[in-house]
């Protein structure tokens, strides 16, 4: 296991306005812009637990086809996260 | 009333399709998934501050087309009903349903044109399912819609030109390549040379980034058999076989794809009827010459979605479909179009085929284990255990196993689960069948197929 890190690496245009979410109640710091795929792949290495086997998934395809990166809002709603963009204050809850 | 004209697609095709329906005075309704249009080869950044990479940077030597396919849009985006973040997930005889700010619209329509694109074409192998392996495709929209690296140390494995671009556009970033490997053979380039010639430009285009990515002193690794991908909550190393030698590349990311795949499900939904075609190994809509779909009049399909061609002739089959549409409606003469050009890139792309062919014989040596269907976590072993008790069509074992059955309905799966049924039956793949599509043909909130049924 590697020590926590991104999965993802910003490599450009990294100067956008920064905006805070929370991931699983932790707050985390993503850029406006960012789809929720993006928000969590660059603060950790991981996006959810697959259903049935709890291995960790990060979503495939990037463009709203494959299906592997649904999260939720806690309230009860699911959100295609590569699909999706981040919003300031948005609450993301990948493990129930 | 005037005749209701709907496009479904808001890249190359669609944007095409739509500026010559205009230009003959039909003003169509564009309705896109995205929330900008471009497609995915041509999409554009996020609309928010800071965005600010130039279109040579996001789009390296098609530059050009991108910013004319945003211009042409542009021009005409006043007098068309663009709707976009707009996802058609049913339609019926005469009415799509969609899903737009979470909540269920229809769109009545008449005559229909269907620009929907593709997605990369998969053939698993163990390990796929890991975080950090990710679609060609999807490494280049995290670099070029996010600015993103789908990893520190990338490698890139599959068959096709996407293979070479998208590692060159990643070595290009500054990121680093751990190598790029391919199924596909260096003879294989020359194994047509005259339909490479077809379209000289773009063979010679493909040409410059192979040798850009030797000059870089990354390793090309041809005619490799992929065995895996190793590590345990992400990515540490891709395990290929090299003339029969293991050989392992260290990496934190894998990027993958055999080719594209079309993005047909509403088209079979509307009635298109398929057939197998043997130059690209996979299922496709059937059209005539200018996308008039068969098994359903006022059907048009253009491109990708009705079968691989790639963008430059997507912009093509998009006019192309519109001028059937037009000539159908009576509004245009039946002076034919000239198919020549959309015959030169047809002909490049049965030598891009034959060059970097699907790899269909990894199937039957994928170990028993390898998950095939990511949504419901089904096997190999599975399916050829569905194949041992008698299943004989890809359907019957999805019923049996539930393969494809889960949220992407076998997109990713489908061409893999049919190739691992052929193998153990030892018949040729087309004979399995394929998986039928079904509305909802993406998820969508409960709430959105309440109401009347469509």
């Amino acid at each position: 296991m590697s020590t926590p890190k991104g999965q993802f690496r910003r490599i450009a245009e990294r100067e956008r306005r920064r905006i805070a979410f929370t991931l699983d109640g932790v707050e985390i710091e993503a850029l406006e812009g960012d789809t929720i795929l993006t928000a969590i792949l660059t603060a950790r290495d991981h996006l959810r637990v697959a259903e049935f086997t709890e291995a960790p998934r990060a979503g495939f395809c990037l463009m709203g086809a494959c299906q592997d990166c649904w999260v939720g809002t806690g309230g009860g709603q699911s959100l295609r996260a590569c699909t999706t963009t981040v919003a300031d204050g948005m609450a993301i809850v990948t493990r129930q | 009333m005037s005749v209701r004209v709907v496009i479904v697609g808001g890249g190359p095709a669609g944007i095409r399709a739509a500026e010559r329906l205009v230009a003959q005075g039909v003003c169509p309704v564009l309705l896109d998934e995205a929330p900008r249009v471009g497609g995915r080869i041509y999409q554009q950044p996020p609309q928010a501050p800071g965005f600010r990479r130039s279109a040579e940077t996001l789009y390296g030597t098609e530059a050009e087309k991108a910013r004319n396919l945003t211009a042409a849009f542009e021009r005409i985006q006043a007098q068309i009903d663009y709707r976009p973040e707009t996802m058609v997930f049913d339609l019926s005889d005469d009415r799509l349903v969609a899903l737009h700010e979470g909540r269920r619209i229809e769109i009545g329509f008449d005559r229909l044109i269907l620009a929907t694109g593709a997605m990369d074409r998969i053939m698993p192998l163990p390990g796929w399912t890991l975080p950090g392996v990710y679609t060609l495709g999807g490494a280049q929209i995290a670099l070029k819609h996010q600015g993103c690296a789908i990893g520190h140390r990338v490698a890139f494995l599959g068959a096709g030109p996407l293979l070479y671009l998208a590692a060159y556009q990643y070595a290009k970033a500054g990121v680093e390549v751990a190598a790029v490997i391919t199924t596909a053979s260096w003879l294989g380039l020359g194994t047509d040379p005259f339909g490479m010639a077809a379209q000289a430009r773009t063979a010679a285009k493909g040409a410059a980034l192979i040798a850009k990515l030797l000059s870089w002193r990354i390793p090309i690794i041809t005619d490799a058999r992929p065995s895996g991908i190793i590590g345990g909550n992400g990515v540490q190393a891709l395990d290929v076989l090299v003339d029969g030698r293991l050989r392992r590349f260290d990496c934190d990311a894998v990027a993958l794809g055999y080719g594209l795949k079309p993005e047909s499900q509403l088209a079979e939904l509307a009635g298109a009827q398929f057939t197998f075609d043997r130059v690209q190994n996979q299922w496709l809509p059937q059209t005539d010459d200018q996308g008039r779909a068969v098994g359903r009049d006022g059907l048009y399909l253009a491109g990708d979605g009705a079968g691989i061609q790639g963008a430059d002739a997507a912009e093509l089959r998009g006019r192309l479909a519109a001028g059937a549409l037009l000539q159908d409606m009576g509004v245009a003469r039946k002076d034919a179009d000239d198919l020549r050009p959309l015959r030169r890139w047809h002909r490049f792309r049965i030598a891009l085929e034959r060059a970097m062919p699907f790899p269909s014989h990894l199937a039957r040596d994928l170990p028993d284990a390898t998950i095939l269907c990511r949504c419901e976590n089904i096997t190999a072993g599975e399916v050829r255990a569905a194949a041992d008790q008698g299943l004989r069509e890809i359907n019957r074992v999805k019923a049996a196993t539930r393969l494809g059955m889960g949220r992407c309905q076998g997109r990713v799966c489908g061409i893999a689960g049919a190739e691992v049924l052929a193998a153990r039956l030892g018949v040729s793949v087309d004979s399995v069948g394929r998986l039928r599509a079904q509305p909802p043909v993406k998820p969508v909130p409960i709430e959105a197929l309440a109401g009347d049924a469509p």
